[in-house]
């Protein structure tokens, strides 16, 4: 047994298990939230595929990569969302040395 | 790839309930035709391509040719009864000699006239009039076009496929198909280029119109989606690429309920390029002829015996249930 198995992706329906209400309330905003709306399936499935990528989740790397594989989302296109998402990891990192900068230069005479 | 390996691959699911198990839990077993509204006829194996998702196995070097007199049968099944479809398939269509002839004969019946055709052929000199054929009987054409991005589809169909369908379809458009008010009708199918399943008709259609219209100028009338089955070429690519366990449990997994009532098998009567008669093109593949005291050769067509016959069913049925469901017309359930 692994701790990660591709087959466990299909579990994802059952995480409602001993808490149904809240997963329930769970699963109604995750479809009002990745259902076409003013933005369309294929850009909310992008966004969530580079949400995936950047926070290491190997269920919705499969799923979102698979789901944009269906919407015609080209190799190309899924890339430059993942580099989108690589710089924004960056940027976030770089920028939080603002912190550390400001801390450095307090602290050091 | 032979039919007796295919069908024991099919028949190996593992943890998953065959199809006719999982039809029995929703009281929809057996599965009843309600009716023949689509005669579905397969003029032979034999095609200019070979598509590595192609169901038929079809390619150049394949013989199996649809002859005149099974012809003649189905035009006189179709004089005799008020059939709304001719949904004519292959192969190639326009590689069996008799084409020409049985469209026009066909477009006398003043039915839904359709030819399944890759259009790669419409460029070559043998075949071009059939451009002039279409368009004078006023067949629907539906052709296949599985992504608009080209390496992606070449990939599926072979080098230069691509470019000769944009080709034939800007000759097809500048004689009226795809084009409103024109009463010509030119339907593209998408199907995955890979091992998954085909998203949303509709955004994928909106996606195709915008793409062909952009950079090439092409119109179309509607997509369909069409799920690829575990069945032959397909088949091999899912075996050879470890892809099938994974393939089927996903088919598995996406079974819906709604899309076994619409499954188009309950309205449909498929020929074999011999006068066989099957329930689909996929179980023609499989050499599953109808059953259950049905004739099985159009030679002996009974309407009463045919028109609410048990549909006979396998594993790769869940390919037509799956997600939005699929058929010869695409999705079946809306989405």
């Amino acid at each position: 047994m692994n701790y990660y198995e591709p087959k466990d992706l299909v579990d994802f329906p059952n995480i409602a298990e001993w808490a149904a209400d809240q997963g329930n309330k769970f699963f109604e905003y995750y479809g009002a939230a990745t259902g076409a709306g003013k933005l369309t399936e294929r850009e909310k499935s992008l966004i969530a595929l580079t949400v995936a990528v950047t926070q290491n989740c190997p269920y919705c790397i499969d799923a979102y990569t698979t789901k944009c594989m269906s919407l015609g989302i080209s190799s190309e296109e899924m890339m430059e969302a993942a580099h989108v998402g690589a710089a924004m990891m960056a940027g976030v990192t770089l920028a939080h040395t603002t912190q550390m900068r400001k801390i450095i230069k307090k602290k050091e005479m | 790839m032979d039919v007796r390996e295919q069908l024991n691959i099919l028949g190996r699911m593992g943890e998953n309930p065959s199809f006719a198990g999982k039809i029995r839990e929703i009281n929809r077993f057996p599965l009843m035709a309600r009716g023949i509204d689509i005669l579905q006829i397969n003029l032979g194996r034999r095609c200019n391509l070979s598509c590595r998702h192609c169901h038929v196995n079809a390619g150049p070097a394949r013989t199996e040719i649809m002859e005149r007199p099974i012809l003649e049968k189905c035009l006189q099944v179709l004089e005799t009864f008020p059939i709304a479809t001719i949904d004519i398939t292959g192969g190639s269509p326009e590689m069996n000699p008799h084409l020409e002839w049985f469209i026009t004969e066909a477009a006398w019946l003043n039915r839904r006239l359709i030819v399944r055709s890759n259009l790669t052929l419409l460029c070559e000199e043998l075949y071009r009039h059939f451009v002039d054929v279409f368009v004078q009987n006023k067949v629907e054409i539906v052709t296949s076009l599985p992504d608009y991005l080209e390496s992606k589809s070449d990939r599926q169909r072979g080098q230069g496929s691509f470019g000769k369908v944009i080709a034939a379809l800007r000759e097809l458009n500048a004689r009226g198909y795809g084009r409103k008010d024109s009463g010509l009708t030119i339907n593209i199918v998408h199907n995955p280029v890979g091992a998954y399943l085909p998203g949303s008709q509709a955004a994928l259609e909106h996606e195709y119109r915008e793409r062909l219209h952009a950079e090439h100028g092409l119109s179309f009338s509607h997509l369909f989606c069409i799920t690829n089955l575990p069945v032959g070429r397909y088949l091999d690519y899912l075996m050879e690429s470890g892809n099938y366990e994974d393939y089927l449990r996903t088919l598995w997994h996406s079974f819906n309920p709604d899309a076994v009532d619409h499954v188009m098998c309950r309205t449909t009567l498929s020929v074999g390029w011999d006068g066989s008669l099957y329930d689909c093109d996929f179980n023609q593949m499989l050499g599953l002829t109808v059953n259950y005291g049905a004739p099985d050769n159009i030679m002996n067509f009974d309407m009463n015996r045919l028109k609410h016959r048990e549909i006979v069913i396998n594993n790769h049925c869940y390919g037509c249930v799956a997600g939005s469901g699929s058929s010869c017309q695409g999705a079946t359930t809306g989405a």
